[in-house]
């Protein structure tokens, strides 16, 4: 297997507090993992960090072990292949639930071929492909603002999906969503990792229970342990700073 | 989503009636029902919808409110200023062949670089598209690649086009300080107060207005117009997703720009005299008092909203010229408190029978 | 003849006067007698007397306009008006009356009694009583060198007990042995005290010099010069920094109170100027009550318009708050419209009530006038807004940090949600927080008053600057907005001897939409994952 991603020495401070401290992380192809930490463990500056958001102080940050993601941007991530979905759920709220999907499609960004853009076959099909998945092929023509909190939620990962990232960063997808429901986005994950790599972050110990993947423990923008939820479970330190409070 | 949907094709007939009506009124009815003056302004009102179609474009679909439109509109309308100082030709005061009569007050022994060319027609009107667009991309490649947005782009597009006006008041600067360009004698050998220049001018306008809202529509009906709004709505969320949301906006704000700057060339030679005046911070925000009354994010609105404050403007300054400022201001007021979505979105929520809720965008639950 | 009654009465009058001076009369009345020699011995004695008044006399006898009447001998001024003879009273230049054609014999100098005339005058103005007198006529004596003189001002020098005018008196010294034949080394000497008079008018006096045949004179002229153009350069700049700061104080003050509004709460409030503008108006009708009134208080306007205006501006600011802003917080280009709006009905409510014109508002006593430090000029009333807005600012800066107002404002602006929790009324702290930003921006009007034209339209020639202030400080650090307003007020003034007012005000803003590019957030912005979200 190949490795995916790649973060290695990554600092980034706010006016003095070490948001990330050291942190070093590997994540292979393929690969569902899971990172839970306290709040202020650096998991959201982590992404941006990946993103191109935030440039980090100091580290590497690697793609496909070549590309350096410090260089890029939002746009130019998301182009090399990299999906997020926002903790708070973000959906163009004044289109159609279509038009949403129709806009996260795989397809040139520019802007002149988006100025003379006309829909495909292929595209329509694909776009009804994924909101079946996601359970919104009833609420097509509806505006995304009209949907519920957990229907966003699922826009939001259909929109990841029609992207078609090689990586999809989750920040706590299951937030505001139902047991069943849960449940079922965790399956989902599932089924999308081995063809995606996906990250989540999640403080919803029994939905990473049920990813039943790798898992990472952050504090204080460092990695305090590493390994699957019944190791790191077990790990005083973790013990100390997270789940037994 | 045609390209004329429902409110366009009701005003853009609406529109061809008044530009077959007006010029057969004032030129070849019995008794002038027409008089010239209400040519002429009718043809400024356009030209001011035309402008308003523009801040819609960008304020209305991609969410960047401009405080500094009427620099675009101030630079198209001293283009065609020039060219219409350098027809006067040796007709001025000073009869100088060469120099506009405030260059020979001022002293000027030859003509400023930067006027050369605008005695041609054709480069003046490559101009009046040029300059603004020249402008509004240096302005806004620095600012959208920084990401300036929100109220931080608002306060710098009014600075510049303070700083405009400015420079603009300065005699040095070569278009005529204080007083600016005016005394226009003809353009393309059609004389300016002719009746018949005036009714060409007007159709002129009428044109370039229902181009101009074609234009608009064509694009926010685009596949890109659809990127606009996302950006407006959630600019980060755009980003993520692969658009170079600077390069999206950079080319809604170059056409905008270009779009008022043909609306000042029309304006120009139909109000008689161009100034710095044009430039100021005030004029500016009055623009986008229009696209709010009419309803952003509609075009057609825009258009009617600058239409109805201009016509209001003239009537209550010729009746009760204290009371304007007050009307204006309270409709300021009355319009973002109580009609976001504009005179448009007013009547045509009356109109449907079972009005869709459409929340404000950006305030999702907690 | 009633003319000679006048004449005669004038002098009973003059010799009433002088009675504990008679030999100054006496003197007067021999000066048409004897030889030039006797005369001029005349002249030195009413020089050495010491009698102000014959300062007069003496410049008319300069002028050959001095004469006695053939009738009763009395000495008057005769001026040709028209072509009638005039006489006037050579001591007040009190108008006799026409006197007929040969009625008078002019009294006659020639070039030696010139000579002594002026050594006269000099010495009489030189050794007056009052300081003033004597500080002018040391710079008569600097301005019109005559080596004659320099005995005079060397022996006046060593009697002169004001520090001023003895230092007035070394440079005419110096200027004075510059025109004289006294050898190199006192030359040198001389261009060394002017060298520290250092100013403009030691400059024109050394300037010539550098042309001098003399080796030695011109070298020493041309260090002076030099070191006068580098000293004058720092004043300069110095004068520059004054203006900036004064220039700065103003824009401080300008923008505290948006300082406040848009940087703490965010609210973009264009009605802002027109908030000063209330300010500089409640000066103004403060002001004319006082006139009418009691005019006796006049002095004290400001310090009664000062907290008018601060209720006032603060007043409207809340009624801005609660009518109107509070319904649009979250949408800022909403606000920004709606308080557009506000801020021309303030303006035309203004004119309508006070017109549309300039309106006068006068400089208190303390606040007119000038000194000077060195070479450059302190106006008062730019000292007193200059420090003024240093007292707004560190006012504020306490209430904002140190007081449980200031505690809440800033509480509510972090997190309204958790401070209505912790039971703290959102609404209430919002609407002072306006408030105070409004009563601020009244204060500046009344300091504005004191410089600019009060009309309807002076907040907005504000508002585009106050803006740029708090923005390129950075929004919500308030020492941030301090150092902003006097690094553009001296930038500024530091740019217009090159350029003009007008292209260093156009060449700062750009500066400013350019520096806005770089760094969004201003010069001292909070940094942080919260704000950027």
């Amino acid at each position: 297997m190949s490795i995916q991603l790649s973060l290695d020495g990554v600092n980034r401070s706010f006016d003095g507090f070490k948001a990330i401290n050291d942190l070093s992380l590997t994540v292979e192809k393929g690969e569902l993992r899971a990172i839970i930490g306290p709040n202020g463990a650096g998991k959201t500056t982590m992404m941006d960090i990946i993103t191109g958001k935030t440039r980090p102080d100091e580290g590497e940050v690697l793609w496909n072990q070549t590309v350096d993601l410090t260089r890029t941007d939002e746009a130019g991530s998301a182009r090399l292949g990299i999906g997020r979905k926002f903790q708070k759920p973000t959906v163009f709220e004044t289109h159609t639930v279509e038009d949403n999907i129709a806009l996260s499609l795989k397809d040139d960004r520019s802007v002149w071929a988006t100025l003379f853009d006309r829909k495909t076959a292929e595209q329509e099909a694909r776009i009804s492909e994924v909101l079946e998945l996601v359970k919104l092929d009833g609420d097509r023509a509806r505006l995304a603002a009209d949907l519920s909190h957990g229907q966003k939620q699922w826009l939001e990962i259909g929109m990841l999906l029609a992207q078609d990232p090689e990586l999809l960063l989750v920040d706590e997808p299951a937030a505001g969503m139902t047991d069943a429901e849960t449940m079922r986005t965790a399956e989902l994950l599932r089924d999308i990792a081995g063809q995606h790599t996906v990250i989540v972050v999640e403080h919803d110990m029994e939905f990473v229970r049920a990813l039943d993947c790798r898992v990472t423990v952050l504090h204080q923008g460092h990695v305090l342990a590493e390994g699957s939820l019944d190791h790191v479970s077990a790990n005083e330190q973790v013990i100390e700073v997270y789940l037994g409070r | 989503m045609g390209l004329i949907d429902r409110r366009m094709g009701i005003f853009l007939t609406g529109l061809f009636i008044l530009t077959v009506a007006v010029p057969a009124g004032n030129l070849w009815m019995e008794g002038q029902p027409v008089p010239s003056y209400i040519v002429s302004l009718l043809g400024k009102y356009l030209c001011y919808a035309l402008l308003a179609v523009a801040l819609d474009l960008v304020w209305g679909f991609t969410g960047i409110l401009s405080l500094g439109h009427g620099a675009f509109f101030a630079l198209g309308g001293y283009a065609m200023g020039m060219h219409l100082m350098r027809e006067i030709g040796d007709r001025g005061v000073y009869a100088n062949p060469e120099l506009p009569d405030f260059m020979v007050f001022l002293n000027y022994q030859e003509l400023p670089w930067f006027w050369y060319g605008f005695d041609q027609f054709w480069f003046a009107c490559l101009m009046v598209l040029l300059v603004p667009g020249a402008l509004a991309f240096v302005f806004g490649w620095f600012a959208f690649r920084s990401r300036v947005t929100g109220v931080y782009l608002s306060i710098i597009t009014q600075a510049m086009t303070y700083a405009l006006m400015l420079a603009f008041f300065r005699n040095e600067m070569g278009f005529g300080g204080n007083n600016g360009l005016t005394d226009f004698k003809d353009v393309l050998g059609f004389d300016l107060q002719s009746d018949s220049t005036r009714a060409g001018l007007f159709v002129l306008s009428a044109i370039a207005l229902a181009g101009g809202l074609l234009l608009a529509r064509a694009i926010t009906t685009s596949k890109l117009g659809q990127v606009l709004v996302c950006i407006r709505d959630a600019e980060d969320r755009t980003r993520f997703l692969g658009y170079r949301v600077e390069g999206y906006k950079l080319f809604v704000w170059v056409v905008s720009a270009m779009m008022a700057g043909v609306a000042g060339a029309l304006y120009t030679p139909q109000v008689g005299i161009i100034n710095p005046g044009e430039f100021s911070p005030a004029n500016s925000i009055e623009i986008v008092i229009w696209v709010a009354l009419g309803g952003r994010g509609t075009l057609v609105g825009a258009a009617i909203g600058a239409i109805i404050v201009a016509a209001a403007k003239t009537l209550l300054t010729g009746w009760f010229p204290e009371i304007w400022l007050f009307a204006l201001g309270a409709l300021f007021i009355f319009v973002t408190i109580f009609m976001p979505k504009g005179v448009l979105g007013v009547i045509e929520g009356a109109l449907a029978k079972r009005p869709k809720p459409q929340p404000d965008g950006k305030e999702a639950e907690v | 003849m009633t003319i000679f009654r006048q004449c005669l009465a004038a002098l009973f009058c003059c010799l009433a006067t002088l009675a504990s001076a008679q030999s100054f009369e006496e003197l007067v009345a021999q000066l048409p007698e004897g030889k030039f020699a006797e005369r001029a011995a005349v002249v030195a004695q009413l020089g050495a007397l010491g009698d102000p008044r014959a300062v007069p006399v003496l410049e008319v006898l300069l002028e050959g306009n001095l004469h006695v009447l053939k009738s009763n001998e009395a000495i008057v001024a005769v001026r040709e008006v028209g072509s009638d003879d005039v006489a006037y009273d050579a001591l007040t230049g009190e108008e006799f009356g026409i006197i007929p054609r040969r009625g008078s014999s002019k009294i006659r100098v020639n070039n030696g009694l010139r000579r002594d005339i002026r050594a006269a005058i000099g010495t009489l103005t030189l050794r007056a009583p009052d300081p003033a007198l004597r500080l002018a006529a040391a710079d008569a004596a600097f301005r019109a060198p005559n080596p004659d003189q320099l005995e005079l001002l060397q022996s006046v020098r060593s009697d002169e007990s004001d520090s001023e005018v003895a230092e007035a008196l070394d440079y005419a010294i110096a200027a004075t042995v510059l025109e004289s034949d006294l050898p190199d080394e006192a030359q040198v000497a001389a261009i060394d005290t002017l060298r520290e008079m250092g100013n403009q008018d030691a400059l024109s006096v050394l300037t010539p010099l550098l042309q001098a045949t003399n080796p030695v004179m011109a070298a020493a002229a041309k260090d002076a010069v030099a070191a006068i153009e580098a000293n004058q350069r720092l004043w300069n700049m110095a004068q520059n920094v004054w203006f900036g700061l004064s220039l700065g104080s103003v824009l401080l003050l300008a923008a505290i109170g948006l300082a406040i509004t848009f940087g703490v709460m965010g609210v973009i409030n264009m009605a802002h100027g027109e908030l000063v503008m209330l300010g500089a108006y409640t000066t103004f009708a403060v002001q004319e009550v006082i006139r009418a009134s009691f005019p006796g208080l006049f002095d004290w306007s400001l310090l009664i318009a000062a907290p008018l205006a601060f209720l006032i501006a603060g007043g409207v600011g809340v009624a801005i708050e609660r009518g109107c802003v509070r319904f649009l917080y979250g949408r800022p280009l909403e606000t920004l419209l709606a308080t557009w709006g506000i801020s021309l009905i303030l303006q035309q409510t203004v004119r309508s009530i006070f017109g549309p014109n300039n309106r006068e508002v006068g400089n208190p006593s303390w606040m007119s006038g000038a000194f000077d430090i060195g070479q450059m000029t302190i106006t008062y009333n730019r000292l007193w807004i200059l420090l003024f807005s240093l007292a707004v600012f560190a006012i504020l800066l306490f209430v904002m940090k140190k007081t449980s107002m200031g505690l809440r404002m800033r509480a509510v602006t972090q997190n309204r949600a958790m401070a209505a929790n912790m039971g703290i009324r959102t609404g209430w702290v919002d609407a002072l927080t306006f408030g105070l930003g409004a009563g601020i921006a009244g204060l500046a009007g009344v300091a504005l008053s004191q410089i600019d034209n009060v009309s309807p339209n002076l907040g907005q020639s504000y508002i585009v600057d106050s803006f740029m202030v708090v923005v390129f400080g950075g929004a919500g650090n308030l020492w941030g907005t301090l150092a902003a307003a006097f690094s553009l007020g001296i930038a500024n003034k530091f740019l217009e001897p090159w350029t003009g007012a007008v292209l260093a005000k156009i060449l700062v803003l750009v500066f400013i939409i350019l520096f806005i590019q770089k760094r969004p957030r201003g010069l001292f912005a909070v940094k942080g994952r919260a704000v950027e979200n």
